[in-house]
């Protein structure tokens, strides 16, 4: 199988997760910004969606979702489902590690376990042939 | 017995979801060097018209809301975790409805990061 093949569909597959985690950290910040839903009279709830869709950081968090599943939907027209689906887990260990060295988290030993195990899987599965159908369905 | 339910809604409607994805890019990237960026419109044109793409949003959609369902029972250290069996789902779902090839160094690929996920999530 061709070594360019492979880098091309690792490489897409981790701006998929960069795209997803940096989406769904805008759409956290966005949230949290917003503030709980307090009152669930019909007026409140109208006010609130008008806050939620006229945020930037929320629409900024969409538009990044939108790029994770353009890019889930470019890779996943040449690859296997099941070599993208358990690489993509790569994106928990990403995070575990960005957090300890940006934001200085704590990360529990249990954590690391966990970093260690999904690091091993992506690694193994990223060894495995990118296509083993070619693409071959109508 | 809710939560039960609601979890095998959430791992089976977001997998079967997921498949369906696959399924409709499967067939639209049969030929073709499709990994080279000018080709790229053509593809994302040619999902948006493939009904596969209309069943996998709509199961995708499903898993989405039971989701929060789930969250408003449940607590997120729970329902984290406990969908990563999905990965596990996902690989039986590519052998049997996509035909794909899960050898043995692949299946142990998935089931380290379907234990990874849930002591990540734990931890």
């Amino acid at each position: 199988m061709s070594t360019s093949l492979r880098v091309r569909t690792i490489a897409l597959i981790l701006l998929e997760v960069a795209f997803a985690s940096l989406g769904e950290l805008m759409l956290g910040i966005g949230m949290k910004r917003i503030g709980p839903v307090r009152d669930w009279s019909l007026p409140a709830l109208g006010l609130d969606f008008l806050r939620v869709i006229t945020s930037g950081t929320i629409w900024t968090g969409i538009s990044l979702l939108l790029l994770f599943f353009t890019c889930y939907l470019l890779v996943l027209s040449w690859a296997d489902f099941s070599y993208v689906k358990p690489i993509s887990a790569v994106g928990y260990g990403i995070i575990a590690l960005l957090g300890y060295a940006v934001l200085h988290e704590r990360v529990s030993p249990i954590r690391w376990v966990g970093v260690a195990c999904i690091s091993a899987g992506v690694a193994l599965t990223s060894q495995t042939e990118v296509s083993t159908t070619g693409g071959a369905l109508p | 017995m809710t939560t039960a339910i609601l979890l095998a809604i959430i791992v089976l409607s977001g997998t079967l979801g997921d498949l369906a994805v696959a399924r409709a890019m499967k067939g639209i990237g049969s030929a073709g060097d499709f990994t080279h960026p000018r080709h790229w419109p053509h593809i994302l044109g040619s999902a948006l018209r493939h009904p596969w793409f209309y069943v996998a949003i709509a199961l995708m959609t499903l898993s989405f809301f039971t989701l929060l369902a789930l969250l408003s029972r449940e607590a997120i250290s729970f329902a984290i975790p406990a969908t990563a069996i999905s990965y596990a789902a996902g690989a039986l779902g590519a052998r049997f409805l996509l035909g794909e090839r899960v050898t043995a160094k692949r299946w142990a690929g998935v089931m380290l990061v379907c234990l990874g996920v849930v002591l990540a999530s734990i931890g």
